[in-house]
């Protein structure tokens, strides 16, 4: 081995990390042929991008204007109407409490709605055809397809993670892949379509903060309008005089009535999930209840309630791991950009532009890749075909959205804690447009067995448990 | 004989092939890197140096999750703000990426280019694994 010499790497040959494009052509260019292309226009997930990468959502915005305009109109009537009377027979606090309880609640959904919720990134073709290979030799020479799934032992538990075809990549623990989003999201909680985002680790704790906030801004209205609308029809003059008096507060009474009581036992659903670090997810799936028999715990849990507390909202924010905003390498074999330190979102550079072609690249095969990989000297991430291309489907990718209805029941069944919100009016309960009726067709199959998550620590089939939890099973039966 | 290479040989290494190093989930979800030394590998550096890397990677990402009382105090501090100190603030984490970010070159510089390998920072694929590029060998009397 010592008699070799090795072509000695020159690091400061490699490419250093750059902020702005590189000022030599090899850049993929945009339409116009001159501005260089960021990542997230080739993101092959289906997600929406605003202010050039910085702020993204579901592409499906679900009910988030509605939502906002609901705290708006809300909000605003109460300042209108309630605020000048209470302050002129109560007290000043009122607005000032009001105030600071509006720009927590818009703050926070705008946050839970705009970030990243902790998207996977997909297998680059080498990583894809490296597992491939790893999978095929554990596989043995029979008419079966080789097992999808992989053991590891967590906390003396055997947790089965499941390889995601669309990102083709074996998921981590507690990820699981939003079909809404055609992303696998860490920590995956739920795709709630009140805010237009999948709530997954990044997001988690600005989605709590949000409802619980959200659930005192309602109480606190709530209670002053009803102060409000006493105080006048105090001295005989009855509620309907107080109503004309005050419209607007007729509407905020409607408006608060209705969903105080959904939104307060949301609040404590999600703090009894918080305590003990489970996800919705994971609470409708029973992973943990151990009814198959087996005595399985919440092998995530640290068996205290506020380091529970601690380590799903305190921990240190992750960073996100999709590079929204750095640039496409180009097509031809050259320079790649590295790791970008002083972006807010470092993390993989150049996948986003091969996984665009990756559709392409699958079927390639390993020796393909290997072939197409050397042609870039370093770091070959480089799509040598073309341009990059948004994620064209793949074989795998139309199976994979293929049991999208059944997936959509079941993360849906996590908004159902927000469907019970009706606002004052007798929609019904799943606000999208034309969902409701895939739901309803979904319902037919088994809805919740082929939920496509890795957690599965015996082979379950999904089914809803028995909860305690009053008027939430309910609505989870309703939605079958 | 007098080998002549061309100056784009020199530069332009060509990639022979990859290994990837998985996640190891043995305790639970923290970003942390099996040790197992791959045997593609083998034949270009030691054992003991490749484990050591990995573990100061695997120690470098667990400093970074750590649920401490500075953790705790940036949490409670977020929230009361609404989290928009996260839109002017570095956060802890992004500050032991950087670190991490130096390690992973330095570790290259010193190690890894030597041998013809190169170490590609685990941010640079979502933190799914740790990327090591192993090129062709160059060696000037491979002829012999």
């Amino acid at each position: 081995m010592k008699s070799r010499e090795y072509q000695q790497i020159d690091p400061k040959a490699l490419p250093t990390p750059t902020q702005s494009p590189p000022s030599h052509q090899h850049q993929a260019v945009g339409d116009d042929g001159r501005t260089p292309r960021r990542k997230w226009e080739v993101f092959p997930g289906k997600n929406r991008f605003f202010c050039d990468g910085r702020i993204m959502m579901a592409r499906q915005s679900g009910v988030f204007p509605l939502t906002l305009g609901l705290i708006l109109v809300t909000s605003g009537l109460f300042f209108i109407f309630d605020c000048p009377f209470l302050v002129k027979h109560l007290t000043s606090c009122i607005p000032a409490i009001g105030g600071v309880l509006f720009v927590f609640v818009l703050i926070t959904l705008l946050q839970t709605s705009f970030t990243d919720p902790g998207i996977l990134p997909r297998a680059t073709p080498e990583e894809a055809a490296d597992i491939e290979r790893q999978i095929d030799d554990t596989g043995n020479a029979s008419y079966r397809p080789p097992p999808r799934t992989k053991e590891v032992l967590i906390n003396q538990q055997v947790i089965k993670l499941k390889y995601c075809f669309t990102c083709k990549m074996f998921r981590p623990p507690r990820t699981s892949h939003c079909s809404l989003c055609d992303n696998c999201v860490e920590r995956f909680d739920h795709h709630c379509p009140w805010v237009g985002n999948c709530v997954g680790k990044r997001n988690y704790r600005f989605f709590y903060t949000f409802i619980v906030s959200l659930s005192f801004l309602t109480a606190f209205i709530f209670g002053c309008v009803t102060t409000h609308l006493a105080l006048r029809a105090k001295g005989g003059k009855g509620l309907m005089f107080a109503l004309q008096e005050s419209p607007g507060s007729a509407v905020e009474l409607a408006i608060c009535f209705f969903s105080v009581w959904s939104i307060l036992g949301l609040s404590g659903f999600h703090t009894y999930l918080v305590a003990s670090n489970l996800t919705t997810n994971e609470d409708i799936k029973g992973s943990w209840s151990g009814k198959s028999g087996e005595a399985v715990t919440n092998p995530y849990s640290h068996k205290n309630i506020f380091i529970n507390c601690c380590s799903v909202l305190c921990v240190p924010m992750p960073p996100s791991l999709i590079d929204r905003r750095g640039f496409l390498p180009a097509d031809e074999p050259a320079q790649t950009s590295g790791v970008d330190l002083e972006l807010p979102n470092p993390s993989t550079k150049s996948d986003i532009n091969v996984v665009g072609g990756s559709s392409h690249l699958c079927v390639q095969g390993p020796k393909g890749l290997l072939e197409s990989a050397a042609l870039t000297p370093l770091l070959a991430t480089s799509c040598p075909q073309g341009k990059p291309q948004t994620a064209l489907p793949c074989p795998e990718n139309t199976s994979a959205l293929n049991s999208d209805p059944s997936l959509e029941l079941s993360q849906r069944c996590g908004g159902t804690h927000h469907n019970s919100k009706t606002y004052g009016s007798t929609s019904p309960p799943l606000p999208t447009k034309g969902r409701l009726q895939k739901h309803k067709r979904a319902s037919s199959h088994t809805p919740r067995s082929t939920f496509d998550d890795h957690v599965s620590p015996s082979s379950h089939d999904g089914n809803h448990r028995s909860t305690d939890r009053g008027h939430r099973g309910a609505k989870f039966a309703t939605l079958q | 004989m007098a080998e002549t290479h061309s100056l784009q040989d020199l530069q332009q290494p060509a990639v022979s092939s990859k290994v990837f190093v998985q996640r190891d989930y043995s305790s639970g979800t923290i970003c942390k890197f099996q040790t197992k030394f791959p045997s593609e590998l083998e034949s270009r550096m030691d054992k003991q140096q490749f484990e050591e890397t990995m573990q100061s990677l695997n120690n470098l990402y667990a400093e970074a999750e750590k649920l401490g009382g500075k953790s705790y105090l940036e949490g409670c501090l977020a929230c009361l703000t609404a989290y928009t100190i996260f839109l002017c603030m570095e956060t802890h984490y992004e500050k032991v990426l950087k670190k991490i970010a130096k390690y992973i070159k330095d570790q290259n510089e010193k190690i890894y280019a030597p041998r013809g390998l190169l170490l590609t920072d685990p941010i640079e694929r979502g933190l799914r694994v740790v990327e090591i590029t192993i090129f062709e060998d160059r060696s000037i009397g491979s002829g012999r």
